[in-house]
């Protein structure tokens, strides 16, 4: 019965959401009645998706089989937890979640908007209105999640079990917040075009919601690369997979994006490039949603697709692009750029930023989509993988990383590089110093490592050097240090925050690539093995049984350097439903630095294959993007996001604006 | 009773001896620098039945017998080029996951290079005439001396 109110919630949802599309777009003018319908409808529209959502969990938490969903991808002795993740851990629940998320945003933007003008807030949440229709059509009409099956089975069939994993409750929801989030974006790029309201404020509006979903998106993307780490088994964190692809090209889109709206915001120029980007960024995420849920590309993330429902999302993808170019064509000449700018300003790096971005953007949409397009109009077969990316994108943001220290120190308008150079000095000083500290602790070798790192410390001494200039740290007092600080805007301090984030990404990488030592070896009961000054026991093997699974467990003892010991226990699963194998690492975290044992199968008569890493510093790859997100977050906190209006009483501090 | 059928489960999939995992130790060659040499060509070449791998990550037969074929070729004295050649011809360049420069694939490399050359040119053309279109509306009649301290309070 439940899941049935649900179905019902759902249809009458996507009617709402049909009405305010209409009524939004036939009425934006006029305001009164049939904006505060629009506002109204996105808001009740968000609980019904919400109902229906939850008529779904509820199914999956008390294993109701004859909904033939959780049939299909739940069983009764998975564990709580698992359960509730199932609900997304298909094609099916994970579109019912993309559109909550949708109708999120929406009810979001009609909550908190007082500061918007009408006419442009009934547009925008007409056009997100039109997506929520279009989606909940797809999810009623070709992936209905509320069907029964009858007579209603015994028992399922389990989540896929490398899906069971705390991964699954973070992952797939943070991404969508940011995948989706920037469907905000693109319904006020949308807006713009049609009223031609295009201005200084609308950068300002747009402005938190480009950041929330920004953020949330570089925290689901860290997290899935987490995931994909601690759970596929070799120790890779980033395989260049097309899925892993669809959600780093709106990522980087979106990146440009932030950065080309300060630009907009502050100066009233790069308009059209901000809208075109708007436009851009939520287009891949559809592309994305596009090539997941089709299958047409091979990837581990292809546990759910169909073909079938690949061609009603490429119809969708190619409505809505396409429906929103047209209109940028149609319109962006009839906006007028405003400042002008010399080529050393802030202006010009942030456009110098846009373009190093675009261009990766581009490099890894064409490298994503090459081997299909080229299968298709040649038949002949190319594989398009991470050495390749590793090559081209890295070459891209060498000199993207380099420039990063010089932006937040150029003023507006016009700048000098001598005087920037002059006041990084400290920080070029210092970044020399570690370098060549750390080759000469390698030992002088002929690798580009002690560069990489050299770079990532750049970038960290750069925004420390950025913060302690603003802070007049060492040309005045410690009071007065302590007061321009404290009145630095928090978006001075989330810039540096987030760049100071992207060094230690860096770094992390860099360590993570270039020191890290591996073994394979055989082992049997009391064995040990050295590992980069590590030493790793082998104390035996037992079989575990877990709620839903058995597992043969090795046992090992790893005895740091300094000789401290700890245990580490690492995993061969097989689920006892779907009787799949999997692997569970062991690892084991010293600082930043991480000990990962993969636990093999047998090898002759009592050997057991063992696959051992050390990580140096790898965890600072998902540390550096923690603090890119909460850096953005941070920024959300920010004066003129919380006062719609400019800041009149920013010009009564003593501190002129730069 | 599913206790024991869990064991018995453990048994039959996990002991079965077809379920290799990526390099294994009877794989590892005994010259070290040989050794290397192979993990460095089997990074860059693609499990042929896996989804996105390289054989030297992948646990699949195939990708198992590819890299025996990699070392085998190495030990007979052949150098990197000549390996991966020997595998192209064999497998088709699929396998390679770093595509070859050639003429079906030179989009694809100088596809960001172009891009990003590109939009600069766009950039620096767009600056150059919204420079000359300003110049042209600001009013012409300003005295040398005037436009001088125009200029001053510019560079300020």
């Amino acid at each position: 019965m439940i899941i049935e109110l649900g179905h019902f919630a759902f249809v009458l949802a996507f009617a709402l959401a049909l009405a305010q599309t209409v009524a939004g777009f036939a009425f934006w003018q006029r305001g009164g009645a049939a904006s505060h319908f629009v506002q109204q409808a996105a808001i009740m529209q968000f609980v019904l998706v919400g109902l229906a959502f939850a008529a779904l969990v509820q199914a999956f938490m008390v294993s109701d089989f004859s909904v033939r969903l959780v049939y299909e991808h739940s069983h009764s002795i998975q564990p709580t937890l698992y359960k509730f993740t199932s609900v997304w851990g298909n094609h099916e629940g994970s579109m019912l979640l993309f559109v909550l998320t949708l109708a999120l945003f929406g009810a979001g933007l009609a909550a908190f908007s007082r500061n918007l003008p009408d006419d442009l807030r009934t547009l925008v949440l007409s056009t997100q209105g039109l997506m929520v229709a279009a989606f909940s059509a797809f999810v009623l009409f070709t992936s209905n999640p509320f069907w029964r099956a009858d007579p209603a089975p015994m028992d399922g069939t389990e989540l896929n079990p490398i899906l069971q994993d705390i991964g699954l409750a973070i992952h797939p929801p943070l991404l969508y917040l940011g995948y989706v989030g920037f469907s905000i974006c693109f319904s006020f790029a949308v807006a713009a075009l049609i009223s031609g309201r295009i201005d200084a404020a609308w950068a300002r509006w747009v402005r938190p919601w480009t950041l929330a979903s920004w953020a949330f998106l570089t925290l689901g993307i860290a997290m899935g690369s987490y995931w994909a780490y601690y759970e596929l088994g070799w120790g890779g964190w980033w395989f260049w997979d097309p899925v892993e692809n669809a959600s780093f090209m709106p990522w980087l889109a979106g990146t440009a994006m932030l950065h080309s709206a300060i630009v907009m915001e502050k100066r009233n120029a790069l308009k059209i490039w901000t809208v075109f980007l708007a436009i851009i960024t939520f287009s891949l995420s559809l592309l994305g949603t596009f090539l997941v849920r089709s299958g047409i590309l091979t990837s581990v993330h292809s546990f759910a697709s169909d073909p079938t429902r690949g061609t009603v999302i490429l119809a969708m993808l190619a409505a809505f692009v396409g429906g929103a170019f047209l209109l940028f064509a149609l319109r962006a000449s009839a906006l007028r750029s405003g400042g002008l700018f010399a080529p050393i300003s802030r202006e010009g790096a942030l456009i110098l930023n846009n373009l190093f971005l675009s261009a990766a953007t581009a490099g890894v949409l064409v490298g994503t989509l090459y081997p299909l397009v080229l299968e298709a109009l040649t038949g002949a077969r190319i594989t398009v993988g991470a050495p390749f990316f590793d090559v081209t994108f890295g070459a891209l943001m060498v000199p993207l990383l380099l420039l990063i220290p010089f932006g937040p120190f150029l003023a507006w308008k016009r700048s000098d590089l001598v005087a920037v150079t002059q006041r990084l000095i400290g920080a070029i000083v210092a970044t020399l110093v570690v370098t060549i500290i750390v080759f000469a602790l390698m030992g002088f070798p002929v690798s580009l490592a002690p560069i990489g790192l050299g770079i990532g410390f750049w970038v960290m001494f750069g925004a420390i050097a950025e913060i302690a200039d603003k802070g007049a740290i060492g040309r005045a007092s410690l009071a007065q240090n302590w007061s321009r600080l404290k009145g630095l805007p928090r978006s001075v301090w989330s810039t540096a925050i987030a760049h100071f984030g992207v060094g230690v990404t860096v770094i992390g990488i860099v360590c993570a690539t270039a020191f890290q030592t591996e073994i394979v070896t055989s082992m049997r009961q009391g064995e040990s093995v050295e590992i980069a000054g590590y030493t790793v026991h082998y104390d035996g093997e037992r079989l575990v049984e877990g709620p839903n699974y058995m597992a043969e467990q090795g046992a090992f003892r790893v005895t740091t350097p300094w000789n401290t010991t700890r245990g580490i226990t690492s995993e061969r699963r097989v689920y006892a439903v779907s009787r799949m194998p999997t692997t569970e690492a062991g690892i084991n975290t010293y600082g930043f630095t991480q000990m990962y044992i993969q636990f093999g199968e047998r090898f002759g008569a009592e050997g057991r294959v063992v696959r051992l890493w050390y990580k140096p510093y790898v965890l600072l790859i998902w540390l550096g993007s923690l603090i890119m997100a909460g850096a953005g977050f941070l920024s959300l906190t920010d004066r003129r996001m919380r006062i719609g209006a400019p800041q009149s009483a920013r010009r009564k501090q003593s501190e002129p604006a730069q | 009773m599913i206790r024991r059928f869990l064991v018995l489960l453990v048994a039959v999939v996990l002991l079965a001896p077809v379920n290799g995992f990526a390099v294994q130790p009877d794989e590892v060659l005994d010259d070290p620098l040989l050794e290397t040499r192979a993990r460095a060509i089997s990074h860059n070449l693609r499990c042929l039945v896996c989804q996105n791998q390289s054989i030297d990550d992948s646990d699949a037969e195939l990708a198992r017998d590819l890299r025996l074929l990699v070392r085998e070729r190495l030990v007979a004295g052949d150098s990197d080029t000549d390996v991966i050649n020997y595998i192209v011809a064999r497998y088709g360049e699929f396998v390679l996951l770093r595509p070859v420069f050639a003429l079906h694939t030179v989009l694809l490399w100088i596809a960001a290079p172009v891009f990003l050359l590109i939009g600069l040119v766009v950039v620096i053309l767009g600056a150059r005439r919204k420079r000359a279109t300003a110049a042209a509306a600001s009013d012409p009649k300003l005295t040398a001396e005037e436009r001088k301290a125009l200029e001053r309070l510019a560079k300020d």
